[in-house]
């Protein structure tokens, strides 16, 4: 199986008192709390850890997209991933993704991807999520009710301006473009594999199955909560007579791990509590804009991860549920599996199981998570990458991972130019 | 007061469902935020003097799937305009609330033969940075009542699932209402139909809940120093943005007078 190395970019330093003080993590967080010096440092921390991942050996590392958010400071992921291209040569390059309707023309997406696919020699996943009500309709403006078929539509077109080798018109219900015809052309033939994270609407599970693309569920309530999500895809994929390969599948678990159990409970108790408590601390007024889910959606009450996190976070207490209550501290945290932690050998056994019975062959681990510092998180992913990743690769051995890119060979790439190894080699 | 007639029309392929009760010239009503998943008491009133006719807007409540295919404001207008006319309601006094109070002026300004005297109630369609409307959509659920009507239990009533229903079809619809309302007029309410406001001939009332948690007041004086036709702004006491709701008796004697 392939192991995947995931940054959210949280912002690290909202006040211990966050919760309290503000109604939301997202969408009108209070510009007051952003300090653009400690930022730069976040910023130029969080890509050296993704290099690092790189480094040690995950297979790919990956990079999402929020807007007016706290706890993801990417509103750009292209932008982190071409410089992430420079420093890395041979992982994987997973933007997951870029919302297609939110912008305009939707080519925009063509062309970055296919600089970063140029630039990193055919590197590059594909992630193309419809976004979150957040991000989409209230910090972007776009219409809940026609978001989804903008999206569709979006996607064609980008996949269509990847693969069509004459300039084109496109007459679309949405898009109207006289002249098609993007430079650069990606690296991977016939297009970059496309991935899509999606939140549990059974339409992205059919259109996924459809379509051949990867289905990716990222869920910060771990495995637990994940598995009716990725039950719901399988029997899709099933019922549309589909092979179920675990490659076709992704899946985000937050993990920390130590030499023993207690340690990492230590360790990771207060970056997990940051993350439960402040990071995911989402108003329930901007979860859920009518005609964001769908009415098919809404008739097998499958829920969002998003609008779950968001309700739970405000539910009152007299109505909240074990099962609907965010657990917001360490113990809660871990029963309910949200973060895997505990030695080397008891993670990897955990993931074993959890790939197993989600049947996911790509495990994305969040091992930054909430205000960790960047020397634990190298730690933490160091110490995966050297003891638990060995246990993992084995797993789904027999299946064909034809949704992995496919890059240039490594001779034909272009080399780290010299300066740069004699700088770091100076320090 | 006897049950309606309810019959439908078809637009582009959908069918929106047309009430009508009472006797006496033609006053149509276009609903509010939210729409009309039943009858109400204010049409009562209106139907004493009235041939009342309510046409459900695409999407609204009796208006089934229709806002699906309406992609942009112009698709919005022509097809209100069709509705109007396939109701029967060609020429006749026009009321509207809330959204369909904005769609009624829309119509009124592009074919003004096409209604007599317009009364609006809390019309959407103007946005000013300076006095904000209120988000209707970015709320939590059990705050919305208070915001719609100053007795949130009007609208509670409005919206209740009928006894011994129990089906997920009933909140889809009311979920689907609101969705046809941001189709139209997300993110900020705001259609440009200030443009068009000296369009209308056709002497316009006003009618602001003096609760409107909505619209600020502020708004009707926007649409009267718009409208070319004579306008009249009248303040309902103890009614929220939808005012028909709250005080159906007041707003209703207030729309009889002025179309009479």
């Amino acid at each position: 199986m392939k192991l995947m190395w995931f940054h959210l970019m949280p912002y690290t330093e909202l006040p211990d008192d966050f919760r309290e003080k503000n109604p939301s993590v997202w969408v009108d967080i209070h510009s007051s709390l952003f300090d653009p010096r400690r930022a730069h440092h976040m910023y130029n921390d969080f890509m050296d850890e993704l290099e690092f991942a790189a480094e040690c050996g995950f297979d790919a590392i990956c990079v999402n997209e929020h807007h007016n958010n706290g706890y993801g400071l990417m509103p750009s992921p292209n932008l982190i991933a071409s410089a992430l291209a420079r420093r890395t040569t041979d992982t994987a390059l997973c933007v997951l993704g870029n919302s297609l309707a939110l912008y305009n023309p939707p080519t925009r997406v063509a062309e970055e991807f296919a600089m970063i696919d140029v630039i990193s020699g055919g590197r590059l996943i594909a992630g193309f999520p419809v976004g979150t009500p957040m991000d989409t309709c209230f910090a972007y403006g776009q219409n809940p009710s026609m978001l989804r078929e903008r999206y569709l539509e979006a996607h064609d077109l980008v996949v269509k301006a990847w693969t069509e080798s004459e300039t084109f018109a496109w007459n679309g219900r949405f898009n109207q473009q006289r002249y098609v015809n993007i430079w650069p052309r990606p690296v991977q033939k016939p297009r970059p594999p496309i991935w899509i994270p999606g939140g549990g609407s059974v339409e992205t599970w059919r259109w996924c199955a459809q379509m051949d693309h990867v289905y990716c569920y990222l869920s910060y309530f771990g495995y637990k909560a994940g598995q009716t999500t990725m039950t719901g895809f399988w029997e899709e994929m099933k019922r549309l007579g589909k092979e179920p390969n675990p490659y076709q599948a992704g899946f985000l678990q937050t993990v920390g791990v130590a030499e023993t159990r207690e340690e990492a409970y230590k360790l990771y108790r207060e970056p997990a509590e940051y993350f439960y408590g402040r990071c995911l601390h989402i108003d329930a007024r901007f979860a859920n804009p009518p005609g964001y889910t769908s009415e098919a959606t809404l008739r097998s009450g499958v829920q969002g991860m998003v609008s779950r996190a968001a309700e739970a976070a405000s539910a009152p207490p007299k109505y909240a549920d074990k099962f609907t209550t965010l657990a917001r501290e360490m113990d809660g945290i871990v029963d309910k599996g949200y973060v895997i932690i505990g030695s080397p050998d008891e993670v990897a056994a955990q993931l074993r199981e959890v790939a197993k019975n989600l049947n996911v062959g790509h495990l994305m681990t969040l091992l930054q998570f909430g205000n960790m510092s960047k020397d634990v998180a190298n730690y933490n992913t160091q110490l995966f990458a050297e003891k638990v990743m060995p246990q993992l690769k084995d797993v789904f051995a027999e299946w064909d991972d034809r949704w992995w890119p496919r890059p240039m060979a490594r001779s034909e790439r272009a080399a780290l130019p010299s300066f740069q190894s004699a700088a770091i080699a100076a320090e | 007061m006897p049950e309606p007639d309810t019959f439908t029309v078809e637009l582009n392929g959908f069918s929106s469902r047309v009430w009508k009760a009472g006797s006496g010239p033609a006053l149509g009503f276009l609903a509010g935020f939210g729409g009309l998943p039943r009858w109400m008491p204010f049409l009562d009133v209106l139907a004493r003097e009235r041939t009342v006719i309510v046409p459900s807007l695409p999407g609204f409540p009796g208006g089934e799937r229709g806002h699906t295919v309406l992609d942009n404001h112009l698709d919005w207008v022509l097809t209100t305009h069709q509705l109007l006319h396939k109701a029967g309601l060609d020429g006749a006094d026009l009321a509207g609330s809330s959204v369909g109070g904005s769609l009624a002026a829309e119509v009124a300004a592009i074919w003004p033969l096409s209604v007599k005297r317009l009364a609006l109630i809390a019309p959407f369609g103007l946005f000013d940075e300076k006095e904000p409307a209120t988000d209707p959509w970015a709320q939590r659920a059990p705050d919305l009542p208070g915001l719609l009507c100053a007795d949130p239990q009007r609208w509670e009533a409005l919206k209740a699932e009928p006894e011994g229903q129990n089906s997920p079809e009933w909140p889809i619809e009311q979920t689907r209402a609101s969705e046809a309302a941001a189709r139209i007029f997300w993110p900020l309410g705001n259609t440009k139909l200030e443009k068009r406001l000296p369009l209308i001939e056709a002497p316009t009332l006003l009618l602001w809940g003096e609760q409107d948690r909505i619209m600020p007041r502020n708004y009707a004086d926007k649409f009267a120093q718009g409208v070319a036709g004579k306008t009249e702004i009248r303040v309902i006491p103890g009614a929220g943005h939808l005012a028909e709701l709250d005080q159906p008796d007041a707003v209703a004697q207030a729309i009889l007078a002025w179309t009479r």
